[in-house]
């Protein structure tokens, strides 16, 4: 059968590509890290919809306002924002491999998480400050 | 994407069921992939049957007696068959192994089922193509880097400092762990694949090495050392009973202590 040659370049050239980027220990390491803060955080999330589940609208939004409840809040969305988006940017590039639809894949996952963070955050502060704002 | 499915030219049909042995007590059925490159057709799986009274326990051992008495065009890579030159890697009954130091009773199958190593590149039957795999072991510097003039007799190191190199020093690079690796089967263009890794690591914790830091250096990418996801195919599958997934933590934890 025919040769099929897509290149004439080394095979160790092909390995060195285009040298090491130096990242990813910051990933490797804020993903950790974002995890070990989300065990704690996730925990006291759950607890606090169960105070919330079945709660008059007042009695909601009087736990929402209280700044322990809002800060663990806004703290398990960062921390589970960021975790997200690390560890989706890991699949995205595991398995997309062709450059446009990878670039596609890691901005649509960057705008997501930093949308979902924001908005959460946004209906938190709205919730807990709109009592001393109003 | 990733490819959940063998290109068209290589999924493998039915091949040639070979005559059984004749006169003989007992006998045990092989079927293995052939694929020859001059023929332009798919790989096929051909099904031999070997005398076990007239030959040698092992793996290897059938295969060869199925080159001496059945078909002689049947290739496969082989030579010290003791397990430590790593030329007989392949895949028997789905787990990448050494043909030589695995007994056929040891296969437990009515039909021992041998493959070429997973998602390489096959030049004929059962030999992959390497030269990926050779230069990415070459691309970690694979010897002793120095900056000290040389000592007149020898680089001296404490037996601690020796034992380090124990569970690493053993890899023949047969290939077993970084074709089971599925990060490799994805990524193998840029990810090192464990062989590679535990090799360089290796050298990262060999005391009597000064290259250290650039050794890292030269590993510090989301694809070379960070596709590792700790699936640990790796160490499950090594016939020398290394563990290269260990070898990859411990040099992410080098990573992270040099950085925080």
């Amino acid at each position: 059968m025919a040769e099929k040659r897509v290149s004439m370049r080394t095979p160790f050239a092909r390995v060195q590509g285009l040298g090491p980027s130096g990242h990813g220990v910051e990933h490797w390491w804020l993903q950790r890290v974002t995890a070990i803060a989300n065990i704690p955080l996730i925990i006291s999330f759950v607890i606090i919809v169960a105070a919330l589940a079945g709660s008059p609208y007042p009695r909601a939004i009087a736990i929402i306002s209280h700044p322990l409840v809002a800060i663990i809040l806004a703290l398990a969305v960062v921390s589970v924002c960021l975790h997200m988006r690390l560890g989706m940017q890991v699949i995205i590039e595991d398995y997309v491999h062709a450059t446009g639809l990878r670039l596609a894949a890691l901005l649509a996952n960057n705008f997501y998480a930093a949308i979902i963070a924001i908005a959460c955050l946004y209906a938190i502060l709205k919730v807990s400050l709109g009592r001393i704002l109003v | 994407m990733a490819q959940f499915q063998l290109p068209k030219n290589s999924r493998y049909t039915e091949g040639t069921s070979w005559p059984k042995p004749a006169n003989s007590n007992r006998v045990q059925e092989f079927r293995i992939y052939r694929w020859n490159p001059d023929d332009g057709a798919n790989p096929k799986i051909d099904t031999y049957y070997v005398d076990r009274d007239d030959c040698g326990p092992m793996v290897l051992d059938a295969l060869i007696w199925i080159k001496n008495n059945v078909d002689p065009t049947l290739t496969f890579r082989r030579s010290c068959r003791e397990g430590i030159c790593g030329s007989c890697a392949m895949n028997i009954m789905g787990e990448n192994t050494l043909a030589c130091t695995l007994g056929i009773d040891d296969c437990k199958a009515d039909s021992v089922k041998i493959y070429p190593l997973p998602h390489m590149p096959v030049l004929k039957d059962l030999v992959p193509d390497l030269t990926t795999f050779f230069a990415q072991h070459a691309s970690i510097e694979p010897w002793l880097q120095t900056e000290t003039p040389e000592p007149e007799k020898e680089w001296r190191q404490t037996p601690e400092e020796r034992s380090k190199l124990d569970g690493l020093y053993e890899c023949i690079l047969c290939a077993c762990c970084t074709t089971s690796c599925p990060s490799y089967w994805w990524n193998g263009d840029r990810f090192l694949g464990p062989a590679a890794l535990l090799q360089a690591y290796r050298w990262l914790i060999d005391s009597r090495d000064e290259g250290t830091g650039g050794r890292l250096d030269n590993l510090h990418d989301p694809f070379r050392l960070y596709r590792c996801h700790t699936i640990m195919n790796c160490a499950n599958t090594c016939p020398k009973g290394l563990n290269p997934a260990k070898a990859i933590a411990e040099i992410k934890k080098m990573m992270v202590e040099r950085a925080v």
